[in-house]
């Protein structure tokens, strides 16, 4: 009988072993541990044993149980990380294949810009003021020192819905700031994007119609050098810390004194190239302090308050930041254009 | 405006480079916007003198010359020209030359003989004739050169011999001997066939051994024009040649530049519209001076006049229309010789970007460039009755102008007449009738100060603007007609050019108020933030003009920009320097910034159509009132009531668009045109419509959606809309069929509400609108008023318990009418499902086998749930029996067998 149960231990652990399967493991465990298999065989002639030899063979054979058991278990573990890895290597996948499409819509190139300049002046305590697009010459013109006979309010340069020339389409942001003076209380900090229209032609740097961004501060003691502050704080945040700034003097009905703002060429640093047209400064844009007459005219004191004011193009300041250079792609809307933003 | 650096200096001493000149100009106020070098295109060009002169030995039409240009050994140049002769001063672009247009001049061979550089003619320099009108060259006609225009029947034989009469007085003559006299003019002996002449020519093409024409009874050689003949007969008898120089003071080896004037540098300016003073070179040299600290030197005019005859018995002058005309001088010049300006003259209006014509109209321009003063010429023999009448135009009187344009003018326009007609359109051109020629005698020169909106308005309606009208329109300075017109007299006098007639006739209508302000030097700091001294305020101030006792500023007359305490500031800060300026920041009372809750949708909505895959675009808010048509809207439709613009650009830009849709089918169809698939746009766009305050528009701001593609159909649409809606919370959203809008298909078109609110409509463009934007696809389109959804959206959410208890789900399936909606069916559901059902989705709908005709089987998935315990299966059965039965009382829906 011992020599059965080492013959049935040393078959069933070659067996078990040799088992590439979960099936022919658990055939190999019927074949020996089962209710009709060889150690359950062998158990049942225990009987028949003498009683002294009984101990020893029940011992032998729970070894031999035990033994299996332990090998079934292990060969079982096994084969389970066998499947396993061969399931992974089964379920691999083209990664490179493309992943299923979930398209996002693009903001206009535009407005990106304009979302930028508006997220640094809402920094500073700015309100971002709309206003109407069809507007009266009064609040254009008249309230911003441009008086009858201004050129720019000949009809070969603006847009009139009536003869008397009282109401059209803005041609500028600036009546903005007139209707701010007229509803808001003091002080004032103002950023008025939107719409202007003047009669240009179409090209690539021209249309009647394009956008622009009103900035207005009235307050006490407001400086020409509050102005400088400002905006090149402005233009570090849009172009980055330490680019240069020039003032230079210019020449607006409603400020005084009014400037212009260059910034230095980012492509030269300032040495001269096509970029800049060998001047080594980008003009940005026109400001000043609030005309004296512009204040009075709209019943701020001016011996307490003073305030400045810029207006900025904001075509030619996006296309700058994507480098785009025909003005006619901002209004074609082309998708291959917008999805590039 | 232009401005010559040698012409400024004359007024103030500024050695800076052009570089330099630019930079600190602009940063003073006047900004450079181009320098020029004239002369940068030539290079290596100098004068030279022709030694001799041989016959090309393969050629009938070449020079071999031997020039001397300042060195050693003379340069041996080939030259096709006829017009020279030995002697002759000619310029010289030497090997490794440059000439304007980017010519490049270098050694090489013409038909095999060496020539080392190139003579010039005055195109060749970038001059014409009227730069140097004495360098015009006559020619004759050289018989040998002659080419028949019938070749059978010739004019003139091809063996003519001298002494062969060709016609009348006119016969062949060989020239046997040639020198030159003086500049342009020639000593020559003609042979003609035994019996000689020897005569002067100013010809300049003759050499010895040329047959020509000679008139024997002029003792003149002809020229093609004393022949009659044509160009192609003689095609080598040219006017134009090399450049032989008369100027004094010059020898070989000079640098031609100099000589011909282009050693100057212009700078271009951009003059803002406030400072009309700097039109002038008077005026850049003051801002000049300013700017580099150098002395301004003004020159005052002096005319000795003593001419025949008394000025006021001569003219007289009247205005009747004061206010159009402030200010009129004017002076008289008699026995006038007209001819060329000196070349210094010329040089400095070249330079200036002016051409020269002659030289009483000349000095006019000198002393437009020099004081900004526009001034006129009139020939005096014009001017009816001795009387200038500066007077409105009567309505529909005709003048012909200067240019040769007849002018039809109006009540509103200012002329300058005699007591019978006008002879010049105020401030703007004069008249041709009254136009300096070549035989003019006496002169009225004009110089009058009109009115600046007056001048506009007349140059604008005629389409006229000219550098005196431009400068008219800013508004001039009143002073300076005096001085301008002196000076005039003065250049008259100083080029020999007529006799000044005492005095000068002045006209004020208007009494001279120079402007006072009170210097304030606190509150200018005060404005600029700076710290500028007093003194220093002071010394700037009249660095530039301004006069200054004590607090009191006085305004200079050329300043009429200068009205306040903020102007004064500006000139402070002009030349302190803009970018001597601290930065500060702002200080006082901080202010909250953001956006408004409108500007926040707005964005929302944005960032809710993009992750739908929606492309923002940005469109014009003016449109063509066709566009209605070919949006299918009726002629008599309502909403086609636009902001009309009454000086369009054009008919496609002309009114105020009431509605988003052409612009939006615009842009479909543009991508739909460049083969872009795929493609979702968005805008927030405005509307413009009647009845604004004060007369303006209201103006509402629209949703518009629009999309085609493979994954667009009407369903993708409305469930964008769905989940923007559901997004900003708006409750109790439905979609009601539209059958009558005519943009869109009636059948695939459906207004939304937000219970009874209408937001706006989506669908598919109906075909036959598609067909008008040239488009066979199937179009999408949402409009949405942006204000309906302000106004409907949700509150910030509240939190709900999350459920506690399992739901309970059934499917059933009923089939009803085709005509009954899914709608109606999820009202019934709804109506029928009492307080247990929390949400019925559809998930099919089928029409074919097993089910009749005419009828549909619908399958919705209902979800039963309490909140407070778990439902048993009896209660989910009594709800949905219950539901069942709504189905069939309301739309007579079965469940499918």
């Amino acid at each position: 009988m011992k020599e059965q149960l080492e013959l049935i231990l040393k078959q069933g652990l070659e067996e078990i072993s040799s088992a590439s399967c979960k099936d022919e493991l658990e055939s190999a465990r019927i074949k020996y541990l089962g209710k009709k298999g060889e150690l359950t065989a062998v158990l049942k002639m225990m009987g028949k044993l003498d009683a002294s030899e009984r101990p020893a063979m029940g011992q032998l054979a729970n070894e031999v149980r035990a033994a299996l058991e332990n090998a079934i278990e292990s060969a079982s573990v096994k084969l389970a990380e066998a499947a396993l890895i061969q399931q992974l290597k089964d379920e691999a996948l083209d990664v490179t294949i493309p992943g299923k499409a979930a398209i996002v819509g693009h903001k206009h190139p535009m407005y990106v810009a304009l979302d930028e300049l508006k997220e640094i002046f809402i920094g500073m305590g700015f309100t971002i003021l709309d206003g109407p697009e069809i507007e009266l010459a009064t609040n254009n013109f008249d309230r911003l020192n441009a008086e009858e006979g201004h050129p720019s309010r000949d009809w070969s340069d603006t847009f009139y819905f009536d003869e008397d020339s009282r109401v059209m389409l803005r041609s500028q942001t600036s009546p903005m700031q007139v209707r701010a003076m007229d509803t808001m209380e003091l002080p004032i900090r103002i950023l008025a994007p939107g719409r202007v229209y003047r009669k240009d032609e179409v090209d690539a740097t021209h249309s009647p119609m394009f956008h622009q961004v009103e900035g207005m501060v009235i307050d006490k003691n407001i400086t020409m050098a509050d102005l400088k502050g400002t905006l090149n704080t402005v233009v570090e945040q849009l172009y980055g810390k330490g680019t240069k700034t020039r003032f230079r003097p210019h020449h607006f009905p409603f400020t005084e004194p009014s400037c212009e703002m260059d910034v230095q060429c980012h492509k030269c640093g300032g040495v001269g190239c096509p970029t800049c047209k060998g001047e080594g400064w980008i003009e940005l844009l026109g400001a000043g302090m609030i005309h004296p007459r512009v204040l009075e005219m709209a019943g701020i004191d001016t011996n307490v308050y003073s305030g400045w004011a810029f207006g900025i193009g904001l075509e030619r300041m996006a296309m700058r930041r994507f480098k785009i250079a025909d003005l006619r792609l901002i209004f074609e809307n082309d998708v291959r254009f917008l999805e590039q933003f | 405006m232009n401005l010559s650096r040698k012409w400024l200096n004359e007024f103030v001493n500024v050695t800076a480079s052009d570089k330099e000149f630019a930079e600190a100009m602009t940063l003073s106020g006047s900004k450079v916007e181009t320098t020029e070098d004239l002369g940068t295109e030539i290079n290596n060009v100098v004068v030279g003198k022709i030694l001799s002169l041989e016959h090309h030995p393969d050629s009938d039409h070449m020079w071999i010359c031997q020039i001397d240009v300042g060195e050693e050994e003379p340069v041996q140049i080939v030259t096709g020209a006829w017009n020279v002769h030995v002697g002759d001063i000619v310029p010289v672009a030497k090997h490794k030359s440059t000439l304007p247009g980017g010519v490049k001049i270098e050694k090489g061979k013409l038909r095999g003989v060496k020539s080392n550089g190139m003579l010039c003619g005055l195109s060749e320099l970038g001059l014409d004739e009227r730069d140097f009108p004495y360098a015009v060259i006559k020619a004759a006609a050289v018989l040998g050169d002659y080419k028949a225009i019938d070749p059978e029947k010739p004019s003139i034989p091809a063996d003519i011999q001298p002494g062969h009469k060709i016609y009348g007085p006119v016969v062949a003559a060989k020239i046997t001997e040639v020198s030159t006299v003086s500049y342009g003019t020639f000593a020559v002996t003609l042979d003609m066939g035994g019996k000689t002449a020897s005569i002067e020519t100013g010809c300049m093409n003759l050499h010895e051994g040329d047959m020509v024409a000679y008139n024997t009874k002029n003792e003149i050689i002809c020229t093609l024009e004393d022949l009659h003949a044509e160009q192609k007969e003689f095609p080598h008898c040219i006017t134009d040649g090399i450049f032989i120089l008369n100027e004094e003071g010059i020898k070989p080896g000079d640098d031609i530049k100099p000589v011909i004037g282009l050693d100057d540098h212009v700078v271009e300016f951009e003059i803002t519209p406030n400072r009309p003073d700097c039109l002038s070179i008077i005026g850049l040299a003051r801002e000049a001076s300013a700017t580099f600290g150098q002395k301004l030197k003004l020159h005052t005019p002096e005319v000795k006049g003593g001419a025949d005859g008394n000025l006021f018995e001569l003219l007289d002058v009247e205005t009747p229309d004061p206010d159009l005309c402030p200010r009129y001088s004017a002076r008289m010049v008699r026995n006038v010789k007209i001819g060329p300006s000196p070349k210094w003259m010329r040089e400095r209006l070249r330079a200036m970007g002016v051409r020269p014509i002659n030289n009483i109209v000349d000095i006019t321009n000198y002393v437009m460039l020099e004081y900004g003063q526009p001034m006129h010429a009139f020939d005096y023999r014009y001017v009816n009755g001795g009387k200038i009448i500066v007077r409105r135009a009567q309505d529909g009187e005709e003048l012909t102008t200067l240019d040769g344009g007849v002018r039809k003018l109006t009540n509103n326009m200012l002329v300058i007449a005699d007591e019978d007609r006008a002879v010049g359109l105020a401030g703007i051109m004069g008249g041709l009738n009254s136009e300096i020629v070549e035989d003019t005698t006496d002169v009225v020169f004009e110089s009058a100060c009109f009115d600046g909106t007056c001048i506009r308005k007349t140059a604008l309606a005629l389409g006229m603007r000219t550098e005196a009208s431009a400068k008219f329109e800013k508004g001039l300075d009143p002073m300076n007609t005096l001085p301008a017109v002196d000076r005039a007299c003065e250049l008259v006098e100083m080029l020999g050019a007529g006799e000044v007639v005492d005095g000068i006739i002045d006209i004020l209508n208007y009494v001279p108020q120079p402007r006072i302000l009170k210097l304030e030097p606190a509150r200018i700091n005060g404005l600029l933030g700076t710290d500028v001294c007093e003194e220093e305020i002071v010394r700037i101030l009249k660095s530039v003009g301004f006069e200054i006792e004590g607090d009191q500023v006085t305004v200079p007359s050329w300043r009429a920009d200068v009205v306040g305490m903020a102007d004064l500031a500006e000139e402070v800060a002009r030349f302190y320097g803009y970018n001597n300026i601290p930065t500060t920041l702002m200080r006082g009372e901080t202010t909250q910034g953001g956006y408004s809750p409108a500007q926040k949708l707005e964005n929302r909505l944005g960032a809710l159509c993009r992750g739908f895959g929606y492309d923002e675009i940005i469109t014009y808010s003016f449109i063509s009132p066709t566009y209605y048509d070919k949006i299918g809207w009726a002629k008599e439709d309502a909403r086609r009531a636009s902001f009309k613009i009454l000086n369009p650009l054009g008919e496609d830009t002309s009114i105020m668009r009431t509605t988003v849709l052409p612009s939006m089918l615009e842009i479909l169809t543009r991508n739909y045109n460049y083969r872009n698939r795929n493609v979702k746009l968005y805008e927030v766009g405005r509307i413009y419509l009647a009845g604004g305050e004060d007369g303006l528009a209201v103006e509402n701001r629209v949703l518009s959606l629009g999309a085609f593609g493979d994954d667009m159909d009407f369903f993708a649409l409305k469930g964008h809309i769905e989940a923007i809606l559901s997004d900003l919370r708006v409750e109790d959203v439905t979609f009601v069929p539209c059958t009558d809008n005519p943009s869109y298909h009636p059948g695939r078109c459906a207004m939304v509400y937000a219970g009874e609110s209408c937001l706006g409509v989506l669908g598919q463009i109906h075909p036959l609108v598609a067909r008008n934007y040239g488009v066979d696809a199937q179009f999408y389109c949402a409009e949405l008023s942006f204000e309906a959804i302000n106004a409907v959206k949700g509150a910030d959410p509240e939190y709900q318990p999350l459920p506690r208890f399992p739901s309970v789900t059934r499917d059933i399936a009923v089939v009803c009418d085709q005509s009954v909606t899914v709608g109606q069916l999820q009202a019934a559901i709804k109506k029928g499902g009492k307080n247990l059902l929390k949400n019925s989705s559809l998930f099919d709908i089928y029409q074919g086998k097993g089910i009749p005709e005419g009828k549909k089987s619908v399958a919705f998935n209902l979800v039963l749930r309490a909140d407070d315990r778990s439902l048993t299966g009896e209660e989910a059965d009594a709800d949905v029996k219950s539901i069942l039965e709504a189905l069939a009382a309301d739309c007579g829906a079965v469940i499918r067998a």
